[in-house]
């Protein structure tokens, strides 16, 4: 068969990313995609006619600026709309508003709470803080901490000089805020169990944790770091859906004379003396390079695609303890009508937004104790957008496309496996709570596409439905991602790399692992780098 | 519906903007219709010309409408023992009836934001400030018995400055306003409510500020212009009191420096002694805010001076790089404009230590644009001490007429 220069196995954002840069090196670069269409969990589908699904992400905001230009991904098709709006709707009917407006915005938090309008300028200062830390080092492969090669010691003394930039007591704070809960954090700040709640979200979204688990206020600033056009923490729709994400990064690989297979599952990537050859595909065909990159997450990559006898047995063992644990399922509802909120009044800008219905940390807290005991939360938290209201292309004129993203999910039901009853269950529990906002909702609803971990991990292959391939707990993050030793996008076997969101900066739909896994085995080729560095952004 | 109530209704955002009491008359009078937003409120940049309404500060007098500006009123046992712990100065030595500025830091001895301590009445306290401050003063209120409100939205306030502003509030009804001090406070009698004055103002001229229940904010403002009118009143805006801002030596927060809870980097910040405010600490208190860092920066030295420059030329320096005579970069212009009182093109800059001294030979570089082509010139600056203007009547008392 074929010879090529690398294969990388999995058409997500990441692995086409990964393989755009390859290409544009001028390598010879095969993708190789299980599914019949590509994008992994950045996909967009019509599965009722007239409506697009953004079937598993759904909003964009960390998609790196940097790779979106140098990739050329405007040209290729890719149009990033930022929306405003969001809105936690309480039992009682009073309303928390996103607002784009400064000023509204703290009249908001005002009306909940005077002191915590203003302790809100303390709070967004030092997120921010974090974020300006964090941002640099989206775009840079981590350091070893425990290296003296050169480079190593080189990227120690960047870390240092960043941190620096901030003082002393931002070590302390950062120490802490990478090991403490979203809820703990916000106490330091919040007295409004409404404010709190609301802004609790981000911290446990994608994530089995709790918002009272320590590593949750972490997740928030994965959630805040994006931009959209320099607007930190605006979060936006991918016009046409998430699809249009990895559809234009294809196009991009393609322009560079890139090649992609689809429905072609690998079965096993091939191993010989030690090194890589190629991959095996279930259909019996084989691809034959000596690179070879994995964009799936590390417990597959590990177990699924490799024989174990090739690898160190710690490596297997690291994957099977990886932290990839299901905890969260998603709705993609046509409507034929919009659903009207009675607590926002007619024509809220707020609807524009990703809608939540809350009430306390406690109550949010009894939702993770449901996944802890095995079943699907029986009041789930739910990332509600209505896209279509932005974005034209999502369903005919006058009708809705609805994405809801629910937490918590287990991954089995009480240790055993989803059956289809579970999922119609779970299914009802999340439009009978989104129906007690909407009285006229269910009388919209034309078709679910409904999806638990079990659905996630078959059709997307995500293991446990895991959104970030793997938690993004202090344990699993920076050098830590997946394993120690193993953070700079190099796996076990010589010729083998790893590009997923199991890598670092770790998931969102950022592309940074798939650009900085490509500037690794370029540099390993003693190829210029072409990969860009992030922007200074001080 | 009062302000406060409506900005607490759920369809409070239908409304991103606020009108003052005082809008009926400064929108009908704003014949540019030019505004820009303050806080939660609409606010006029200009009305007519701003070198008249500047002229007038300086030559009669002129009437800005002042009603954004955040205001918390503090009371309770602890409020005198509070305010000793929030701010810098001495606050015991702001007598009942008194007003003093002050600065605020955080613990790193970083100034928090500026603003005015009113002691209205025996233990009772207005502090007036840039940004709202509810977090900080609650947060610096713990051990205290105290009471913090935020009351921006209860009281419309007027600043009258210029040379005939005493004759003005004479004619409208505050006998012996003449005799008040500056920073005195006084209590009079209007429409059947209370007016409060204090000869305070952001324009370093002979001036006053006017403090009334909204209700009565018509009447205040018709009162002021009906009787003003032999007196050359006019209505200021934004750009008029900049000026006169500078040229008095005022600095502002969020222009000439960022406010210490919003710094995300080390070195956007300043400390009281950097802005040139050490006469406002006094290390004599047992404990406030900022105490031991700033004994520390006392000991140590201080990263950043304020300064205030005499800038060659009539191009104003506005954010210009300071250089020094090797061409590096030592400070950076925060205002600057051509003063017409003093004659004299003005800045303000923070410099690097140890530059600023008065001998230092500093130079600004100013970008300037003339029929759309853009030119740039060094200017030789030199360091001012004290104010570009200070006219005895700022302080004379009794005030006179003009």
């Amino acid at each position: 068969m074929a010879k090529y220069d690398a294969i990388v196995v999995g058409a997500g954002h990441n692995g086409l990313t990964n393989a755009a840069y390859l290409a544009r090196s001028g390598l010879k670069v095969l993708v190789v995609e299980r599914m019949p269409w590509i994008g992994g969990a950045a996909v967009s589908r019509e599965i009722e006619k007239g409506w697009i699904y953004s079937n598993c992400s759904y909003v964009c905001s960390l998609l790196r600026p940097e790779i979106f230009r140098d990739l050329e991904l405007a040209r290729h098709g890719l149009q990033i709309v930022p929306y405003g709006g969001g809105v936690s709707i309480t039992s009682s009917g009073d309303i928390l508003g996103n607002y784009t407006d400064e000023d509204v915005q703290r009249r908001e938090f005002a009306r909940h709470n005077p002191r915590d309008a203003d302790a809100y300028h303390r709070y967004s200062t030092d997120v921010m803080r974090q974020c300006k830390f964090i941002r640099p080092l989206l775009l840079r492969t981590p350091p070893d901490p425990t290296s003296f090669k050169p480079r190593d010691l080189r990227e120690m003394i960047f870390l240092g000089r960043e941190l620096n930039k901030f003082g002393e007591q931002f070590i302390y704070d950062t120490l802490r805020f990478y090991s403490m809960s979203i809820a703990d954090f916000l106490n330091e700040y919040f007295e409004s169990d409404a404010i709190k709640c609301h802004l609790s979200g981000s911290g446990i979204i994608g994530s089995a944790m709790g918002v009272y688990s320590p590593g949750t206020a972490y997740v928030l600033l994965h959630h805040y770091m994006g931009d959209v056009d320099g607007s930190i923490g605006a979060w936006g729709f991918a016009r046409g859906g998430m699809g249009a994400v990895s559809k234009a990064i294809a196009n991009s690989f393609k322009s560079f004379g890139g090649e992609i297979v689809t429905d072609a599952p690998v079965a096993r990537v091939i191993v010989k003396g030690g090194r890589v050859t190629g991959v095996a595909t279930e259909n019996g065909n084989e691809y034959h390079a000596d690179i070879v990159v994995s964009n799936l997450d590390p417990r597959r990559t590990f177990t699924k695609i490799f024989d174990p006898r090739d690898l160190p047995p710690a490596i297997v063992e690291k994957a099977h303890n990886w932290k990839i644990r299901g905890s969260s399922g998603k709705l993609n509802i046509a409507l034929d009508g919009l659903p009207e909120f009675p607590a926002l009044g007619k024509n809220n800008p707020l609807a524009y937004g990703d809608m939540h219905f809350l009430d306390s940390l406690e109550k949010m807290e009894r939702a993770y104790d449901d996944w802890k005991n095995g079943t699907w939360s029986k009041e789930p938290y739910l990332d509600l957008l209505i896209p279509s209201l932005t974005d034209p292309t999502m369903a005919p004129p006058g009708k809705h496309f609805m994405s809801v993203f629910v937490q918590y999910v287990p991954p089995f039901i009480h240790g055993r496996e989803w059956t289809d009853a579970d999922r119609e269950g779970f299914k009802n529990t999340v439009l009978d709570q989104i129906g007690r906002y909407s009285p006229n909702f269910k009388s919209l609803v034309r078709h679910v596409e409904c999806r638990t971990p079990r659905e996630l991990e078959n059709e997307v292959g995500l293991t446990e439905g895991n959104i970030f391939q793997g938690e993004l707990t202090m344990d699993q993050l920076l050098f830590n991602r997946p394993f120690p030793g193993y953070a700079q996008y190099h796996g076990p076997v010589k010729g083998f790399y790893m590009c997923g969101s199991g890598t670092h900066p770790g998931g969102g739909v950022m592309a940074a692992p798939g650009a900085n896994a490509a500037r690794e085995i370029l540099m390993d080729l003693r190829r210029p780098n072409i990969v860009p560095e992030g922007w200074r952004d001080d | 519906m009062s302000i406060k109530d409506e900005m607490n209704r759920k369809e409070h955002f239908r409304k991103a903007v606020w009108e003052t009491p005082f809008h009926p008359r400064t929108s009908a009078l704003n014949s540019v219709n030019e505004w820009h937003r303050w806080k939660d409120y609409t606010t006029a940049d200009v009305f007519f010309d701003t070198a008249l309404e500047y002229a007038a500060i300086r030559n009669a007098c002129a009437v800005f409408d002042l009603t954004p500006m955040t205001k918390h009123l503090i009371t309770g046992p602890d409020a005198l023992a509070f305010l000793n712990r929030l701010v810098t100065r001495d606050v015991a030595k702001i007598k009942p009836g008194r007003v003093g500025y002050c600065v605020w830091c955080d613990d790193n001895g970083q100034v928090i934001d500026d603003g005015t301590v009113f002691h209205l009445r025996e233990g009772v306290f207005r502090l007036c400030s840039q940004e709202r401050q509810l977090d900080w003063l609650s947060r610096s209120a713990h051990g205290f018995d105290v009471k913090i409100v935020e009351d921006t939205h209860e009281v419309a306030a007027l600043a009258l400055q210029g040379p005939t502003s005493c004759a003005v509030l004479k004619a409208i009804g505050c006998a012996g306003a003449e005799m008040m001090k500056p920073f005195d406070i006084r209590y009079f009698p209007f429409a059947g409510s209370e007016l409060m004055v204090s000869r305070t103002g952001f324009t370093g001229d002979l001036g006053y500020e006017l403090w009334i229940d909204p209700p009565r904010a018509l009447e205040l403002w018709d009162a002021l212009f009906d009787k003003g009118e032999n007196h050359g009143i006019r209505p200021m805006g934004t750009h008029a009191l900049e000026v006169a801002r500078i040229e008095a030596g005022f600095i502002a927060a969020q222009v000439d420096f960022h406010c210490a809870n919003q710094a995300i980097m080390l070195d956007r910040s300043r400390s009281p002694f950097e802005l040139d405010l050490g006469r406002l600490v006094d290390f004599s208190k047992p404990n406030f805010n900022g105490r031991r860092a700033l004994l520390e920066e006392k000991k140590k030295g201080s990263r950043f001076r304020f300064v205030r420059l005499d800038v060659e030329g009539n191009k104003p320096a506005r954010s210009a790089y300071i250089y020094d005579k090797d061409k590096n970069v030592v400070g950076t212009v925060t205002s600057a404009e051509w003063s017409p009182s003093a004659k004299a093109n003005i800045a303000y800059a923070s410099m690097h230590m140890p530059w600023g001294r008065p001998d230092d030979e500093l130079w600004a570089e100013i970008y300037y644009q003339r029929e759309l082509k853009w030119s740039r010139v060094m200017a030789r600056c030199r360091v001012v001490e004290g104010v570009f203007w200070d006219p005895p009547r700022r302080r004379a008392t009794p005030a006179a007429d003009f």
